[in-house]
């Protein structure tokens, strides 16, 4: 093995010199997070880098929703569950359907609607709320699960469809054909032939959206308000109204709730990067 | 023309023929989409757009001390913000595009920010923040015994702070893309420059850049886009205050809503438009190739 000359020694210090701040910086937000949520309250507030005691004491006052702030805390992680799973399974239905009829069965008029659907796709969404919030009211569906659904689906269908019809595109016309020519009735082509061949793509864009879904703050809180219908970052939220908020539960509550959408994101990287990032900006 | 090939051998079909079985699945397939399009798109921005309708809505915001602060920081939040972001992106992706088994793994801990929700990191950035009882106060405190400054009390500082928030949750995502693209490069180009004997900015200047500009705009226009809709990274950290003077346009927009005027919230969007349809309608055009 030969040893690393003074300039292989200097360029791997120079390497350290980025990475280290740069974990750094990626770390304190999360670490100071953690740090709250095992510390025990009188510790909390001292500034140390490790708590003197540490304890699993606030997860045990979370589960048990032991304090004013957190009386609902299961019925929020439910709803925030159900409305995410809601909102990937519909946008996959709309989105794949959408994809298909577009890209495989070339429907006249789908290249218009393609095209309105990146429009949406670009309009901030916290533009669309104002309007949205409105509208939801004229339908009656505020304070109703639907209303976060439905407006969810909105906003994660026009990148579903746009994923999934590059997607498709690429998949060989002389599939259809053969398929066609064995007598395959459109509907079959889409359940036997289509949906099979796109299933890494559809992986991808229903964690996607279960993941926007679970992660939204602004609608939940304009659409939702009551206290069993809310979702949790809104119950997070909620925590600022009061000053003498419990931080330590706070943090605690927040680190639960970031879990599950960090474990999903990386079990499916190998989808979340490859099919989405990629296709997020073509040069 | 996949499917309807066996429809259309005849020459020119009639009318009737046009729509063979599988264009009527077609339009049965997509109508779900529309349906979401027209009660959840159309129809809320159609109503917007009318409710905008009345100039003295303009008039009204342009007397709005609030909503002029708001555009400037928007603009420095978009134009100083995400340049900064993206040059920071653009230089980490040369560092991320190193092979060290020590780098993978920190690429793996980089993109924590990214896979994350951005409610609880954002609080506890908050709480940090705090004058009183935040850790960044506590150890300045205990370092040089003087009381830190109230860092969201300052508007200049809170939006710093805002934006700060903002790259910290964002940048793992365009670092990530501009490395897929930094990756592209043909590494037979840098062996080339290594024997012509090219020192680094040379060849970042004539092999890197030229083939990473186009996506590096396209990424900074992109980010323009969507920091216009950033609402979280403002609102959670700083709420619009100190006495409003922190908003952006998209927490402005939320803040009438929630006093009810909501003709003047759809006047803020509709002003931003100008800016907003040309970016969206070059990035249409890149996109739908």
């Amino acid at each position: 093995m030969k040893l690393p000359t003074l300039r292989d020694v200097g360029t791997e210090a120079k390497l350290l010199l980025i990475g280290i701040p740069v974990f750094i910086w990626t770390m304190i937000p999360i670490y100071h997070m953690f740090v709250f949520a095992i510390s025990p309250k009188e510790d909390a507030f001292t500034g140390k880098l490790w708590p003197t005691h540490p304890t699993l004491h606030n997860f045990s006052i979370v589960f048990h929703q032991q304090h004013y702030f957190l009386r609902d805390f299961w019925i929020q992680f439910w709803n925030s569950t159900v409305i995410a799973l809601a909102v990937g399974a519909l946008t996959l239905f709309v989105a794949t359907a959408a994809a298909f009829s577009i890209s495989r069965l070339r429907v006249p008029g789908g290249r218009v609607v393609m095209n309105m659907a990146l429009f949406t796709y670009f309009i901030p969404a916290a533009f669309l709320a104002v309007p949205m919030y409105r509208t939801m009211g004229t339908y009656g569906l505020l304070n109703n699960h639907w209303s976060l659904i439905l407006a969810m689906v909105t906003i994660a269908a026009p990148y579903a469809i746009w994923v999934l019809k590059q997607a498709s595109d690429k998949l060989p016309v002389e599939l259809d054909e053969a398929a066609t020519m064995d007598g395959a009735t459109t509907l079959q082509l889409f359940r036997l032939v289509y949906v099979p061949l796109m299933m890494p793509s559809l992986v991808a864009v229903g964690t996607y959206a279960i993941l926007l879904a679970w992660n939204e703050y602004l609608y939940a809180f304009l659409l939702l308000s009551k206290d069993t219908d809310i979702t949790l970052p809104v119950a997070l939220g909620n925590f600022l109204a009061a000053d003498d908020s419990p931080w330590e539960l706070l943090m605690t509550t927040g680190f639960i709730y970031a879990l599950p959408p960090a474990a999903v994101y990386y079990a499916f990287k190998r989808y979340m990067v490859g099919g989405l990032t990629a296709g997020a900006v073509k040069s | 023309m996949a499917i309807t090939l066996s429809a259309s051998d005849a020459p020119s079909p009639p009318l009737s023929a046009r729509l063979s079985p599988p264009q009527v699945w077609g339009i049965a397939l997509l109508a779900p989409y529309l349906l979401v399009f027209l009660a959840f798109v159309v129809y809320p921005v159609g109503y917007g757009l009318w409710l905008a309708r009345h100039p003295s809505s303009y008039v009204a915001l342009y007397h709005d001390p609030i909503f002029a602060r708001a555009a400037v920081n928007t603009l420095i939040f978009l134009v100083i913000g995400i340049n900064i972001k993206m040059l920071i992106a653009l230089f980490l992706s040369g560092f991320f595009a190193q092979q060290r088994p020590w780098i993978r793994w920190l690429s793996v801990i980089f993109i924590l920010p990214w896979a994350v929700p951005s409610i609880p990191t954002i609080l506890s950035v908050r709480f940090m923040l705090n004058p009183e009882w935040g850790v960044v106060n506590q150890l300045i405190f205990k370092f040089t015994g003087d009381d830190g400054p109230n860092w969201l009390n300052d508007p200049a500082v809170a939006l710093a702070m805002a934006i700060g928030v903002h790259i910290w949750k964002s940048l793992p995502f365009w670092t990530l893309i501009l490395l897929t693209g930094r990756l592209a490069i043909s590494q037979d180009l840098y062996e080339a420059s290594d024997v012509d004997g090219a020192n680094w900015w040379q060849k970042f200047r004539y092999i890197t850049w030229p083939s990473m500009q186009t996506l590096y705009i396209t990424c900074t226009l992109l980010s323009m886009i969507w920091t216009l809709g950033d609402f979280n990274s403002v609102y959670l950290l700083t709420g619009g205050g100190p006495a409003d003077l922190t908003h952006v346009l998209s927490t402005l927009g939320i803040r009438y809503l929630r006093l009810d005027q909501l003709s003047l919230a759809m006047a803020s969007i509709v002003c931003a438009m100008p800016f907003v349809l040309p970016l969206v309608y070059y990035m249409m055009k890149r996109l739908s190739r």
